[in-house]
């Protein structure tokens, strides 16, 4: 007869039903959450694929509820059998959205680009700018994030105006830039002050200017900080509504203010507006499903240290 | 963050600069100040219509400024070689802060204190106090502060929902990654395409699934967007869920962090589950809480989009944001004036509220023990 020697303790199997029981909860809140995120998402795709009926009789699955008409791509002139035609609403529609591409694009690199400066020259060396010091100075440009959009935006509306960049892209890419610098520096300096310094000691032992250091050995190592620090650039500027609104009015409107304006006039037929939100934001949803890692890098630095 | 001396880099360099080269930085560097200060004065003379030389736009001095901050820079490294170079790290990107936010404050604090719609012909009138009586007078804008009170009020719900979720998905569970796209989809989506996905269609009161929903529930009255309460909070439902995501992902960058030992080591100390939250991973939790609360209210504090679209500040301002309720106080009587007094209050408002709220989250970081 062999007995067992080594076993679980009774108290620790009478823990099993409470162990499933805990797994359960956190499956069920974790379904539950993923629904209540993609619900919204999945409502939009489909909704642009219905017609008058079938948004009132609230169906909700294609092919089974109903069968999927291509009216929202109609409304943006982009269905099959409008977009060989001309088209007011497409060449409209692609207007904007290259406005937005153009401006997002060109102000996630500006702030980039001078973000990272900045941010390598906080994390290398000391300033003394007049009576502010390094500290002073990473703070000043931390400081941005607080301001409120609100407080500059009737300012500039008057000072664009005399500028005549009111409604220009520049004027936008200015503005944008600006409003996530202070992300790019403080994602950036957090990259780079764990780069450690022997390695730009070595490359200027052996020739390098700091500049040439600086482009050839610190930058793509801390490429992907620069990756995470883009695309949540990319997000805000994407999504801005605000300024736009303000400081646009025929030529450089963004998408978000075209989706704005078309909100109150389109009554039931929903199609057009829900095709119209899912351009707006199925170029983000697939940037989080393909560099979710980077997003995620990107808003966890500077929380842990 | 605070690094000290000895992490930065030091390097040691022999410069020779010769004095032609010195007298050539300085010449360059004064003179295209000369040449700004000249071209805005021709400017702001021609305005006043003492000189005529007909500009039509203030684009000469902007030039005039991008080529003296040119030379600004290029001067350092005339001036002080090596050292100048290192500047150069950190100049650019000061003087475009300094061009496009000290340069605009001091203009609007000008603006403030004057009458000044965009559309009449008078153009702007220094109205001296008027502006501040009229906001001490104004109902709509106590309201608005109120509001915003409120709107801060929710994060720590937002907060308690967040770290509940980063704790579920810190958990042994399979398909993490799909979670973790999932929960970070609402964070991507742009607050205007919410405002209609949302506010305008899913809660419809005829046909939009929620408001069917309720109707199979037995709900006979739904208003989501009727009475003041349940209007802000339907904002604040809306807001939360698309800004839960960061709150979720810097807490559970902070529980990834924290060392498996200490987990175990209260296990074997017998503590419970409940215990083993409150006393270890709460604790350690603080800093990474505070920080992600600090930047969710300055994320907060700019809350609009979703006002500006769904409800445009009704019913009787009862979701009236600060920044929502100035954007439409402009399109409707398009005073600059006035709007710019009520931003500039805001964002001293802010800064006095954010510096006792930074003061006090240090003294909670500071370990007890």
């Amino acid at each position: 007869m062999t007995q067992q020697i080594f076993r679980d303790s009774d108290a620790d199997r009478a823990f099993r039903p409470s162990w499933f029981l805990g797994r359960a909860a956190i499956y069920a809140v974790l379904l539950v959450w993923a629904f209540i995120c993609l619900f919204p998402i999945y409502w939009t795709l489909t909704t642009s694929f219905k017609a008058a009926p079938d948004v009132m009789q609230g169906n909700l699955v294609p092919w089974v509820d109903f069968e999927p008409k291509m009216l929202g791509l109609r409304s943006l002139g982009l269905s099959p059998e409008t977009i060989f035609a001309e088209s007011t609403v497409r060449a409209e529609f692609l207007k904007r959205f290259w406005n937005s591409v153009i401006v997002a694009l060109c102000s996630s690199a500006l702030a980039l680009v001078l973000g990272s400066m900045a941010a390598y020259g906080l994390s290398r060396f000391n300033y003394r700018f007049g009576f502010m010091k390094n500290a002073d100075i990473s703070f000043f440009f931390l400081s941005q994030l607080i301001l409120p959009p609100v407080v500059l935006a009737l300012p500039f509306l008057v000072l664009y105006k005399e500028l005549a960049l009111l409604d220009t892209r520049i004027g936008l890419i200015l503005l944008y830039t600006l409003t996530v610098m202070p992300i790019v520096i403080w994602i950036m300096r957090d990259q780079f002050s764990s780069i450690p310094t022997e390695l730009e000691e070595a490359a200027l032992v052996d020739g390098l200017s700091i500049w040439g250091a600086f482009v050839t050995i610190i930058l793509p190592i801390a490429l992907p900080g620069m990756v995470a620090a883009f695309i949540l650039s990319l997000v805000l500027t994407w999504n801005e509504y605000f300024f736009a609104a303000l400081l646009t009015s025929t030529n450089a409107n963004t998408l978000p203010v075209m989706v704005a304006s078309q909100t109150g006039s389109q009554g039931i037929s929903w199609w057009s507006m829900a095709a119209l939100s899912s351009a707006a934001i199925l170029p983000l949803i697939l940037v989080a499903i393909l560099l979710e890692k980077y997003i995620i890098k990107g808003m966890a630095a500077g929380a842990v240290k | 963050m605070a690094s000290t001396e000895a992490d930065y880099l030091h390097i040691v360099t022999a410069d020779n600069i010769s004095a032609a080269r010195i007298r050539f930085g300085k010449t360059i560097i004064w003179a295209s100040a000369a040449l700004l200060c000249v071209v805005g004065l021709v400017q702001y003379l021609d305005t006043q219509g003492i000189v005529s030389l007909g500009f039509e736009t203030w684009r000469p001095t902007l030039y005039a400024f991008l080529i003296w901050a040119s030379c600004l820079c290029w001067g350092q490294v005339l001036l002080y070689g090596e050292r100048g170079k290192r500047a150069l790290f950190v100049l650019p990107a000061a003087l475009f802060v300094v061009a496009m936010v000290v340069f605009p404050l001091i203009f609007a604090l000008g603006i403030a204190f004057s009458n000044w719609n965009l559309s009449s012909p008078t153009g702007r009138q220094f109205n001296g106090l008027d502006n501040v009586r009229q906001m001490w007078a104004d109902p709509f804008y106590w309201n608005a502060l109120k509001n915003m009170v409120w709107y801060t009020l929710a994060i720590v719900v937002e907060y308690a929902i967040a770290f509940g979720l980063a704790l579920a998905l810190n958990a042994q569970i399979r398909a993490r990654k799909f979670f973790r796209v999932a929960f970070l989809l609402p964070l991507m989506l742009s607050p205007v395409a919410v405002s209609w996905m949302i506010g305008k269609s899913m809660l419809e009161i005829r046909f939009g699934p929620v408001a069917r929903l309720l109707r199979e529930l037995g709900f006979d009255q739904i208003s989501f967007f009727g009475s003041p309460e349940m209007a802000r909070f339907m904002i604040m439902a809306m807001d939360a869920w698309t800004f839960i995501p960061f709150m979720m992902i810097m807490i559970l960058a902070g529980l990834q962090a924290i060392p498996k030992e200490l987990r175990e080591a209260a296990e074997v100390d017998g503590a419970s589950g409940w215990s083993r939250f409150w006393e270890i991973t709460f604790p350690l939790m603080l800093p990474v809480s505070i920080t992600a609360i600090l930047i969710r209210i300055i994320f907060k504090l700019k809350l609009a989009d979703i006002i500006i679209n769904i409800t445009a500040g009704g019913p009787g301002g009862a979701t009236d944001s600060v920044t929502s309720f100035i954007f439409r106080e402009y399109r409707d009587r398009s005073n600059v004036g006035y709007g710019t007094l009520l931003a500039i209050v805001y964002l001293v408002l802010i800064v006095i509220a954010m510096t006792i709220l930074m003061k006090l989250a240090d003294r909670w970081m500071r370990p007890r023990y």
